[in-house]
């Protein structure tokens, strides 16, 4: 495998990574005068484990919130699945296949696990109001579709034992898995997860990380993570993105970029002597 | 020696095919799975399981083979036991929480080519073994999440192995039909691994007669029907879940009901509402000390009309239970508490619809004992072993004493050796320990009495049978009093604070402890007390927590000083160690019996300072993790002196 070149590869356990999902062509983003992102070039493949890394204000949520669509960059262009993307409502993103998790956790704290589940079914839903209030025919028949698939999502993700709690009683990496479990009752294409780790002890680490290697072998899910934790980060992703001070300095397998001496410095800091 | 009535029953297979035909569309087995009880019948189980023996002959198991089965309770396991019985193999169930080391041992020991197991965490233990020990040809996983990107030539899906035996359905059938046949009564029905308190696990081989024979006398005993629901949640390669989730449940015809998750036991109970159930004392202690610490945090009314109910419960509820008068005011005030507060804790312990429950494994204490049946709970002790398919003796209905194990099972001998230990003789009664028959004859004479390693008395009035300790850890004291650990150990486990405890002193001039508390109650008390903690270390050592354990040392020391033959086994010293005794590291049984020996050698050092008048004690300790890895703890433990009542002034002051 190359540093960043498009198209199919083999990892090393085996799984196909296929062509290019998105690509980011010289991404520039600024807020006033703060330059945020300073043309960034990188491609996300079909099926594989993305991550971008970075110390602290490197730029690296910023840089997920353009390619969810929530930020339009000023410069350059977002190309998913083979053709530009305009700026997007959020429920357009949503419906082109893309679902994600957040740094700040944002569920609905006051309902139960299996509810807040459920509202990531919402792009599947077509019956209408009326028809739901009624709760006759095709509404029953949608929402015990949408529930089945909810269910095995749940015991995917192993939270049968909560499925009724309300989610301002659980602790916070359990909060994280629920906000996972959201995301994927969408049937993402793509899925990104916006520090899926932080605050989390070692145990609750592992745990996710388990998850998510699986949720990309079960289903196939390309997935783009920001992370803050190395070790982890290197554990899990095919390819990685180092970002510092909104410009992209390094882009590689994990070892590739353990290896770059840019990289290096930007962690551990140089000496200015 | 053929008390059986039908002479065709003489394995599970065939009781499997008699309730096919008796109760072919009554469920068998439920499973929550996605959120909903999924259910099969008598006729869709035998189906199930035919399939999958069909597929197991295909892979080449063959009569005599062992198969060993590790994973949760779930339908498909118990299928799987079940199929291999079909083909005259032996299964052998292991204990799923065992780390690969432990399994490596047994799955050499017994030989097994084909390894069934539930997932994905299963089935690496099984690699990682594979690559030490040879001979395991197939893994079979129910399973399937996070096994997608494994590529080994070694394993198939249950599915897979039943689609196969399905396929070759027609032109087999008769064929296993022919095995199921063959099989008799003195063929061997499973083998279960002993957890062991000592040494090795030792292979149980138990045979179609003595599960058939023990399943039928147990349920004539308490008169099982197959209305009965039952939930399996306790281990499969436990010797109990054995004969109540296949055993008797395969006699009787009742159903077998399996949890979701082993987090949601509590939820699934509840809906649920088992009719016989079972339960290691340690779980009623957790209920109990949950129920008691909700309490707490309960509205002063709410507190007041509990503390009354139960007291009621406690004077009256037992009497009512066992059928004995009880005035007719006494009646109506339970009566109503039955409305307002058993009824509803009853309900939310998931206990509203026992009519038999047991314990076993352990001593439970007798407030525990008694506070389930103040509520109206049947709960009953029973005593037994895997050696004996279980039952040695048992409470009879109307005959429930906690102090007592009941009296002998039917078809059970019992006699007391002049040593103290306790003997029996049933048609339960194991065959041998596999490749260990030197073992077997310690055990087992010839004329089919088996040693049960306990010492005991018979009350002669009543026959109920008392057990005082393990044989072999009752000793002398260095001025020849009587050491029983167990005793005082029981006694102090009674207490909600504290989880485990250890007590020395054979040979010794007097009696210390090492004493593990319960993080749940412990921590909620800290809780209430605003007191901060971090680790079960630090909440271990905490100045409050120490005095309150010595509290309850010197509460036992009183109580037993009563007793003037155990006077000596007052504790004058104790520590709080700094680790909970874990199974992992080898100081528990998987069963959680404490393993005194390996405490004894591990912790040597805080056993040489509790004897020297040190005042506390550094040490570093070995742990493993779940997932094998070791690491260690480092900590200085305080030793405490705790006041002993003097036996000789106060037989002087008499």
């Amino acid at each position: 495998m190359s540093n960043g070149s498009e198209g199919n590869f083999v990892t090393t356990d085996g799984r196909n990574i296929g062509g290019v999902m998105m690509e980011m062509k010289n991404i520039t983003l600024r807020f006033g005068g703060v330059v945020a992102l300073e043309n960034i070039s990188f491609n996300i493949l079909e099926g594989e484990v993305r991550a971008i890394i970075g110390p602290n204000g490197a730029g690296k949520s910023s840089m997920l919130n353009v390619i969810s669509g929530f930020y339009i960059p000023q410069e350059g262009e977002v190309i998913f699945q083979g053709s530009p993307r305009p700026s997007l409502k959020p429920f357009e993103v949503a419906h082109q296949g893309i679902a994600r998790t957040f740094q700040n956790i944002a569920l609905f704290e006051g309902m139960s696990v299996l509810d807040n589940v459920m509202t990531g079914r919402l792009t599947k839903m077509k019956t209408g109001i009326f028809s739901q209030m009624i709760w006759a025919g095709k509404a029953e028949r949608e929402e015990i579709e949408n529930r089945e698939a909810v269910e095995k999502i749940i015991d995917f993700l192993e939270i049968q034992a909560i499925r009724k709690t309300p989610v301002s009683r659980l602790p916070y990496g359990l909060k994280k898995r629920v906000e996972l479990a959201r995301a994927l009752a969408a049937e993402p294409n793509l899925l990104l997860l916006d520090e899926p780790m932080a605050g989390m002890n070692v145990e609750e680490k592992q745990d996710m990380s388990r998850f998510i290697l699986d949720v990309n072998s079960e289903f196939g899910t390309t997935i783009a993570l920001i992370e803050h934790d190395m070790g982890v980060v290197m554990d899990l992703s095919d390819r990685v993105v180092v970002m510092d001070y909104g410009r992209k300095i390094g882009d590689g397998t994990p070892d590739e970029v353990r290896n770059n001496q840019e990289v290096i410095d930007a962690y551990l800091g140089v000496s200015h002597d | 020696m053929n008390t059986i009535s039908t002479n065709e029953l003489v394995s599970i297979p065939h009781l499997l095919a008699r309730n096919v035909a008796t109760r072919g569309d009554m469920p068998a087995y439920r499973e929550k799975e996605f959120g909903i009880w999924q259910s099969w019948t008598w006729s869709k189980t035998s189906l199930e399981i035919e399939n999958f023996a069909l597929g197991l002959k295909d892979l080449g198991v063959k009569k005599g083979d062992f198969v060993a089965i590790v994973g949760r309770n779930r339908p498909a396991m118990y299928w799987a036991m079940v199929a291999v019985q079909m083909l005259n193999a032996v299964p052998v169930p292991l204990y799923q929480d065992s780390v690969a080391e432990e399994m490596a041992y047994v799955l050499e020991h017994c030989g097994a080519k084909y390894v069934i197991v539930g997932d994905q965490e299963q089935v690496d233990k099984i690699l990682e073994v594979q690559q030490s020990i040879s001979g395991i040809e197939r893994i079979v996983y129910f399973d399937a999440k996070g096994l997608r990107k494994y590529e080994n030539s070694h394993l198939s899906s249950f599915i897979e192995v039943q689609e196969k035996g399905q396929s070759l359905r027609e032109s087999q059938l008769t064929k296993l039909d022919e095995i199921r046949a063959s099989i008799t009564l003195d063929d061997i029905c499973v083998m279960l691994y002993t957890s062991g308190t000592t040494g090795r696990p030792k292979g149980v081989v138990l045979s179609n007669r003595n599960i058939i024979e023990t399943s039928k006398n147990s349920s004539e005993f308490d008169n099982l029907k197959s209305s009965e629901e039952t939930v399996a949640y306790l281990p499969m390669a436990w010797v109990g879940d054995f004969i109540f989730s296949i055993g008797q449940a395969y006699w009787t015809g009742f159903c077998v009901n399996c949890p979701e998750s082993p987090e949601t036991l509590n939820t699934d109970l509840r809906e649920i509402g088992p009719s016989y159930y079972f339960a290691p004392p340690r779980v009623f202690e957790t209920q109990l000390t949950s129920v008691m610490i909700r309490m707490e945090d309960a509205g002063n009314f709410k507190k007041w009309l509990f503390e009354k109910s139960m007291a009621l419960a406690k004077r009256v509820g037992g009497d009512i239970l066992d059928g004995n008068a009880v005035g007719f005011i006494n009646r109506i005030k339970y009566f109503l508490g039955d409305i307002f507060i058993y009824g509803p804790l009853k309900n939310t312990l998931g206990f509203s619809k026992i009519r038999v429950g047991y314990t076993a494994g352990e001593a439970i204490g007798p407030e525990i004992f008694e506070f389930y049946r103040s509520l109206g709970i049947n709960l009953k002790q029973l005593y037994g072993q895997t050696e004996a398919s279980v039952f040695i003796t048992q409470h009879p209905d109307g005959e429930v004493r906690s102090d007592t194990v009941g009296v002998a099972s039917p078809g059970v001998e019992l006699k007391v050796a002049e040593s103290g230990e306790v003997f029996y003789r049933s048609p339960g009664v194991f065959i041998e320990y596999f490749k260990n028959s030197e073992s077997t004859s310690e055990t087992k004479d010839g004329d089919g009495w088996v040693a049960t390693g306990d010492a005991g008395f018979v009350e002669e009035e009543t026959g109920h049978l008392r057990i005082i300790d393990r044989a072999k850890d009752v000793g002398k004291m260095l001025d020849g009093s009587l050491f029983a650990p167990k005793y005082v150990e029981n006694k102090l486990k009674f207490y909600p604070n504290i989880l485990e405890v250890v007590v020395f002193g054979n040979g010794r001039e007097f009696c210390t402890a090492f004493i593990n508390i319960d993080l749940i109650a412990v921590g909620n008390w800290a809780e209430r007390m605003n007191i901060a903690y971090s680790s079960y270390q630090e909440l271990a050592g905490h100045d409050l927590v120490m005095g309150a354990i010595k509290e309850h040392i010197e509460e036992i020391n009183q109580s037993i000083s009563e007793d003037p033959m155990l006077a000596g086994c007052q504790i004058n010293r104790f520590l709080v160690l700094h680790k909970e005794l874990d199974a992992d590291d080898g100081e528990l049984t998987r069963t959680r019996k404490v393993r005194r020996n390996i405490i004894e050698d591990k912790f040597s050092d805080l056993i040489t300072a509790l004897y020297d008048g040190s005042r506390s004690v550094s040490t570093e300790t070995e742990v493993t993790y779940e997932d094998g890895r070791k690491g260690s703890i480092k900590a200085t433990l305080m030793i405490h002196d705790t006041k002993i009542i003097d036996i000789s002034q106060r037989m002087a002051a008499e």
